[in-house]
């Protein structure tokens, strides 16, 4: 019993990182209507960032957190402009097509920068872990930082998109752009804004992952940026709380698949898992069928 | 006209960064001021090979492994290895009189790439092949070099496969041969008779030194407490560790095997930490390197111990000077792949003045001769002294094991 809690303490902590990353995702898709692909990338980059100013420059964690959430809304908004505007109204392959290629991109720039050694990740967390029953659970201060983050932006992020002229914005444009654009919502600096917040978000999402997991090369977000895609789909991509519930699943059923039944199949369960979810439920556990009027 | 204009701009920044790559492939050739005698010849020779006779020719070879990528640290490794050994030996006067040029492609740590990069090489004019880096790439190219009868000599490639053809030779140990050594090893020493053990399933490698150390562990003193489903993970799911740790913890092993990298490595004992869980800690020689990885808090390794052909500190006067000239034109400490890829320049050195080859011969002469004469050298190198070949392929060499101690590696 024990060493359930363990395990599932473990997966909500790994799940939470999915959903952050997952909720960039799933925003750019409602909104823009595209896979940012490059959005992996990104966490990547908000990683070495905080690596750079941490620890190269001594600056304090807080600080430097806030450094990488600055450079990577930058970033977000950059890419944006730069490689998925002029395309807008282009096909969505291309567009895709354009996304792989920021990411590799991205990984390569880091290459350059960096080389290909990994880099060891200070945690910014200074909390102590939590000892339970002897010894027995142990839950560490990054685990908790990592589900308080997580629970914290989904709350920041729904009451932004309920209340704020700007959130509302982006629901309309998620709903429909044309109508929207003949409301009177700039749908340009709206796709730019959910830019800067999924950016924002993956630098977060970066520092935490790097926190619990502290190996850092320029390949680190492509991983768990394709994991957190699959957990954007499981919850129903274009849902906020779809990639919240999406994340925390995949991550403990991730670890639970791995310590009860195989850890060779761990992701083979992960996949079963969203097969079944899509062939019950296409759109996804939360997903919202929109109907196509002609 | 904008479209026009911005066409041409396009084009310009694609032949920009095409003349990049190659001159990103890593070149060196002969010393610069022998290089407009030597380059005009060599030319000439790729395709009419008997009338450039000693003259002005080179031997050419060719090097493969990932500068890019994932694995991206192993291969310029063993590029700057391997160029260093070149300039010595160029400046030294080459291989009976004889300079070489080296062109180092990069594969990725893709076996597709790696065999285009071996075309690639093999349009230049290549002679001889160090490579590839890597176990996949290098069994991919291996079944082209016997097709060609090309001598190929791989730094790096650990998996069985890698020289299971009689023109192929290795560097380093067999993946086999290191689980073999590390069983021995723990059991001898009686280092503990509780021993579990994570692997990669996915790496061949990792999977390779798992099998020969469980069939060893058999006829040894201790007993492996986990299942090979508790201990595995994949590609796709290297970054949390917690259930293999626990599995191991919970088992009660009091020495856990990590036959795997250094950058997964890092995170296991990590997650080890984490979990207040202390065990012996034994890897092999992927193990190398991790005291390398920027910012990482070495009390975590301390104690490590893992099998290594190379220790970047030794008083060896060899190993000295190739750490030292490293240093200066990288930075950095050499690693086991720079430390391979040296000795096997010198390695193809020492065999080409055996078997006496001269660089009008074509590939597939060169490597009837070379496939005798590397059988009967004796090499005394940076990674070992005394290493004769098997006609296998397989070097006959000791292991050696390292324990980390105060940050640093020393040998026991």
């Amino acid at each position: 019993m024990l060493e359930f809690i363990s395990y599932l303490v473990n997966g909500i902590s790994l799940g939470s990182v999915y959903a952050i990353i997952a909720l960039g995702y799933t925003m750019v898709y409602g909104i823009a209507k595209m896979l940012n692909f490059a959005h992996g990338d990104v966490i990547m980059v908000g990683g070495f960032v905080v690596f750079s100013t941490m620890s190269g420059m001594g600056l304090p964690p807080v600080i430097s957190v806030l450094i990488s959430i600055v450079v990577c809304t930058a970033l977000g908004m950059l890419i944006e402009r730069i490689a998925y505007k002029p395309l807008r109204k282009a096909s969505k392959l291309a567009v895709l097509i354009t996304a792989i290629g920021v990411s590799y991109f991205l990984q390569n720039v880091a290459l350059l920068i960096y080389g290909s050694n990994t880099k060891s990740f200070t945690s910014v967390v200074s909390i102590d872990p939590i000892s339970l029953a002897d010894g027995a659970v142990i839950i560490s201060g990054e685990t908790i930082v990592t589900i308080i983050a997580c629970i914290v932006i989904m709350a920041g992020l729904t009451s932004f998109i309920k209340y704020s002229k700007s959130g509302r914005a982006m629901l309309a444009v998620s709903e429909d752009s044309g109508a929207a654009q003949l409301m009177g919502v700039n749908v340009n600096a709206t796709i730019a804004l959910t830019f800067a917040i999924g950016s924002g978000l993956a630098a977060v999402a970066g520092v935490l992952l790097c926190s619990s997991y502290p190996a850092l090369t320029p390949y680190t977000g492509a991983m768990p940026g394709i994991k957190a895609f699959v957990a954007a789909v499981f919850g129903g991509i274009g849902s906020i709380p779809g990639a919240f519930v999406g994340g925390i699943l995949l991550g403990v059923i991730e670890i639970l698949g791995k310590a009860y039944i195989s850890a060779q199949l761990a992701d083979a369960i992960v996949f079963a898992v969203l097969v079944i979810v899509l062939l019950v439920k296409p759109t996804g556990l939360l997903g919202k069928q929109i109907q196509e009027k002609v | 006209m904008k479209k026009k204009a911005l066409c041409l701009l396009l084009a310009c920044a694609m032949t920009f960064s095409l003349a990049a790559c190659g001159g990103k492939g890593g070149e060196t050739s002969a010393p610069a001021e022998d290089r407009t005698e030597t380059e005009a010849p060599a030319e000439a020779g790729d395709d009419t090979e008997a009338p450039a006779a000693s003259g002005g020719a080179v031997f050419k070879v060719g090097g493969i492994g990932p500068t890019t990528g994932g694995a991206a640290v192993y291969g310029m490794a063993v590029q700057r290895g391997a160029e260093i050994a070149v300039e010595e030996i160029n400046a030294a006067g080459g291989i009976n009189g004889v300079q070489i040029e080296f062109q180092f492609q990069d594969d990725e740590h893709d076996p597709e790439k790696s065999v285009n990069a071996y075309n690639t090489l093999k349009d230049w004019g290549m002679q001889l092949l160090v490579g590839s880096v890597t176990s996949n790439p290098c069994i991919a190219v291996g079944e082209k070099t016997h097709e060609d009868n090309l001598f190929q000599l791989t730094p790096s490639g650990t998996a069985v496969k890698c020289v299971q053809y009689d023109n192929a030779f290795r560097m380093c140990f067999s993946d086999p041969n290191q689980g073999l050594e590390s069983a021995k090893y723990i059991g001898e020493n009686k280092l503990a008779s509780k021993v579990a053990v994570i692997y990669d399933s996915s790496d061949p490698y990792s999977a390779g030194i798992y099998e020969a150390f469980r069939a060893e562990a058999e006829n040894q003193d201790f007993e492996i407490v986990t299942e090979a489903k508790d201990g595995a993970f994949d590609a796709s799911n290297k970054t949390d560790f917690s259930v293999q740790v626990s599995a191991a913890k919970n088992a009660g092993a009091e020495l856990l095997y990590m036959p795997f990298y250094y950058t997964e490595a890092s995170l296991v004992l990590k997650e080890c930490k984490k979990q207040s869980y202390a065990p012996v800690f034994f890897g092999v020689d992927g193990m190398d390197g991790i005291l390398s990885v920027e910012n990482f808090d070495t009390s975590l390794a301390e104690d490590l111990m893992y099998m290594a052909p190379f220790v970047a500190n030794s008083d060896d006067e060899q190993v000295k000077s190739f750490v030292t000239k490293y240093q200066e034109q990288f930075n950095e400490v050499p690693n086991q792949f720079a430390a391979d890829a040296y000795d096997c320049i010198y390695v193809l050195k020492a065999a080409m003045e055996e078997a006496g080859v001269t660089p009008d011969m074509d590939a597939s002469a060169i490597c009837d001769a070379m496939k005798t004469a590397m059988t009967g050298i004796t090499f005394d190198g940076i990674t070992g002294k005394g290493i004769s070949w098997e006609a296998s392929g397989e070097p006959n060499k000791a292991p050696l094991i390292v324990q980390i101690k105060g940050g640093e590696g020393v040998a026991l």
